[in-house]
C-alpha cells in the first residue's frame, strides 16, 4: 500500500538530451506526509507529474500499490495540486463548473476551506490565488483521491491562508489516510508539516 | 462621438452593417417577380428617376435584379460559409486530437490550399452538376482548409492548458472536455472564420457563375448579370456593369467590416478596449 517512484528517469522528448531526472527512488505511505527540498530547477515538478501520471518515465516505473497507474477516464487516485492556480481552472467557466467538475464535492470540504458559497457564481479572474487554490484542494480531494502532491502550492499566499490550508491538509491526511507529497522551497514550512523529508538529488 | 466607447461604437456600426445586409436579401427576395418581368416599352433605358439602375436589353429592371443577385449571393454565402465552418470545425477538432487523422487531414489540406481556389470550385461544381448545388457544394468544400488550420492550432494549444489535463485526471470524459473546455474557447474563432468566409463565398459564387460554371442564366445571380452585360459594355450600356459591380463589392466589403467587428469584440486581446 503505498506510491512508489522505482528508479525513474525523465527528459521531455524533444527538448535536448538532458536528464531531467536520473535514477529517482521515493515511497510514500498512505496517511504520511513527506517534504521535498530541493533547488529550483531539479524537477520537482517534473516528479510530481511523473507521480501523478501526467508524463511517463523515459526509465523506471511508477507503482500504485505495485500496480500501474490506472488510465483511461476514471479519476486517478494520485492528484496534483498545480503552483498556480489561476492556469488550472477554466477561465471561462464559473467556478462552480470547474468546482463541481468530476462530480459532487462534500459540503463539510467547502466549509472547512472557507470557500464561501456566492465565490461559485464568479470567475476565476475575479478571484485571488490564494481563492482560486481553495477550490482545486476541494475539487481534487474526491472519494477516490488517496494521495495528493502540493507542487509548491502555498507559495505565493499569505501567511494566514498558508496556515488555514496546510492546517486543513494536515487534519484531512489524519482523517482520512491522505498520503501527501510537499514540494516547497521552505524549510520551515516542511519541518513544521511533515512526518518525514528528503532531498532531490541528482540533476546537473 | 466621445460620448461612446469604443466598445459601443464598435457594436454599433457593427450592428447597421447587419442590418444595412439583411435588408439587402430580403428586399432581393420580394423582387425575385420583378427581376424577371420583361417590358420592351422601355428597353436599354439609361439610369434615370425612373428606373435608378437603369433596365437592360429585355426592359427588366436592374435595380431589381442587382438586389435579387445580391440576395441570392448572400443566401448562398450563408449556407456555404455555415457548411465549410462546420467541417473546419469537425475536421480540425479531430485532426488535433487523433495524430493518425492529423497526418491525413494536414496532408489534404495541404493540398486543398494549394490549389487554386477558382479552379477548385469550378471542378467541384462541374462534378455536382452546376446549377445551384454545384456552387454551394464547390463553394463549401473549397473553403474550409484555412479555417481548420486555425482551430487544429488552437486545439493543439488548448490540449496543453493544465486545467484540461487536470480535467481528464479528475476522471472527466474526453467528449465532455472537448464540449466544456475545448468549444467555448473556440466559439470566437470559429464565429469569426464564418462572418470573414462570406466575402470570399460571395466573390466566388459570382466569378464561378461569371465563367459559365456555376448557376444557370435564367436565374438573376450577379455573376449571370456581369457576364450578359459585357456583351453590352462594348455598345456603351455601361450601367449594365457598372451598379451591380459596385453592389457586390459593396456587400463584400460590408460582411468584411462585419467579420473585423466581431472579431474586435470577440477577440480577448481586444475585447476590453
Amino acid at each position: 500500500m503505498s506510491l512508489e517512484a522505482r528508479g525513474v528517469s525523465f527528459r521531455y522528448p524533444r527538448r535536448g538530451r538532458r536528464m531531467i531526472l536520473e535514477g529517482v527512488d521515493l515511497r510514500l505511505e498512505p496517511g504520511e506526509r513527506l517534504g521535498l527540498s530541493a533547488p529550483s530547477g531539479r524537477g520537482k515538478t517534473t516528479l510530481c507529474k511523473l507521480l501523478a501520471g501526467y508524463e511517463r518515465p523515459t526509465r523506471g516505473e511508477i507503482r500504485l500499490d505495485g500496480n500501474p497507474l490506472p488510465g483511461g477516464g476514471a479519476p486517478c487516485p494520485v492528484q496534483m495540486l498545480w503552483q498556480h492556480p489561476e492556469s488550472a481552472v477554466d477561465p471561462l467557466l464559473p467556478l462552480r463548473e470547474s468546482l463541481y467538475e468530476a462530480g459532487p464535492v462534500e459540503e463539510r470540504l467547502l466549509e472547512a476551506l472557507q470557500i464561501r458559497p456566492d465565490w461559485l457564481r464568479r470567475y476565476p479572474q475575479e478571484l485571488s490565488g490564494g481563492e482560486l487554490q481553495r477550490f482545486c484542494i476541494a475539487r481534487a480531494l474526491g472519494p477516490a483521491t488517496r494521495y495528493l502532491l502540493c507542487d509548491e502550492s502555498t507559495a505565493m499566499l499569505d501567511a494566514i491562508t498558508q496556515a488555514q490550508i496546510w492546517r486543513f491538509l494536515m487534519e484531512e491526511s489524519g482523517r482520512r489516510g491522505l498520503g501527501l507529497l510537499v514540494l516547497s522551497h521552505d524549510r520551515a514550512l516542511v519541518e513544521r508539516v511533515c512526518t518525514r523529508t528528503a532531498e532531490l538529488g541528482g540533476g546537473p | 462621438m466621445n460620448a461612446l466607447n469604443r466598445r459601443q461604437r464598435t457594436r454599433l456600426l457593427l450592428l447597421a452593417a447587419g442590418a444595412v445586409l439583411l435588408a439587402v436579401t430580403l428586399a432581393g427576395m420580394l423582387c425575385r417577380e420583378r427581376a424577371m418581368e420583361t417590358d420592351f416599352s422601355r428597353v436599354n433605358l439609361a439610369p434615370g428617376l425612373s428606373c435608378l439602375f437603369g433596365t437592360d436589353w429585355m426592359g427588366r429592371d436592374m435595380l431589381a435584379r442587382t438586389l435579387a443577385g445580391l440576395s441570392l449571393s448572400i443566401r448562398i454565402g450563408a449556407l456555404t460559409a455555415c457548411v465549410s465552418a462546420a467541417i473546419a470545425l469537425a475536421l480540425g477538432v479531430v485532426s488535433a486530437l487523433s495524430r493518425a487523422a492529423d497526418a491525413l487531414l494536414s496532408w489534404l489540406m495541404d493540398l486543398f490550399l494549394g490549389i487554386p481556389h477558382i479552379l477548385l470550385v469550378m471542378l467541384i461544381s462541374l462534378a455536382f452538376g452546376r446549377g445551384f448545388v454545384g456552387v454551394a457544394a464547390g463553394v463549401s468544400l473549397s473553403h474550409w482548409p484555412s479555417l481548420a488550420r486555425v482551430i487544429r492550432g488552437e486545439v493543439l494549444q488548448l490540449r496543453q492548458a493544465v486545467y484540461v489535463q487536470t480535467a481528464r485526471k479528475l476522471g472527466v470524459s474526453r467528449l465532455r472536455v472537448v464540449r466544456r473546455h475545448l468549444l467555448p474557447h473556440l466559439l470566437p474563432q470559429v464565429l469569426t472564420g464564418l462572418i470573414l468566409q462570406f466575402p470570399h463565398a460571395i466573390l466566388h459564387e459570382a466569378s464561378v457563375t461569371f465563367l459559365g460554371f456555376g448557376l444557370s442564366s435564367e436565374q438573376p445571380a450577379i455573376g449571370v448579370i456581369l457576364s450578359e452585360s459585357m456583351r453590352y459594355l462594348t455598345t456603351g450600356r455601361w450601367w449594365l456593369a457598372l451598379f451591380p459591380g459596385l453592389a457586390l463589392v459593396g456587400v463584400v466589403l460590408l460582411f468584411a467590416a462585419v467579420g473585423e467587428h466581431l472579431r474586435r469584440l470577440l477577440s480577448p486581446s481586444s475585447a476590453h478596449q
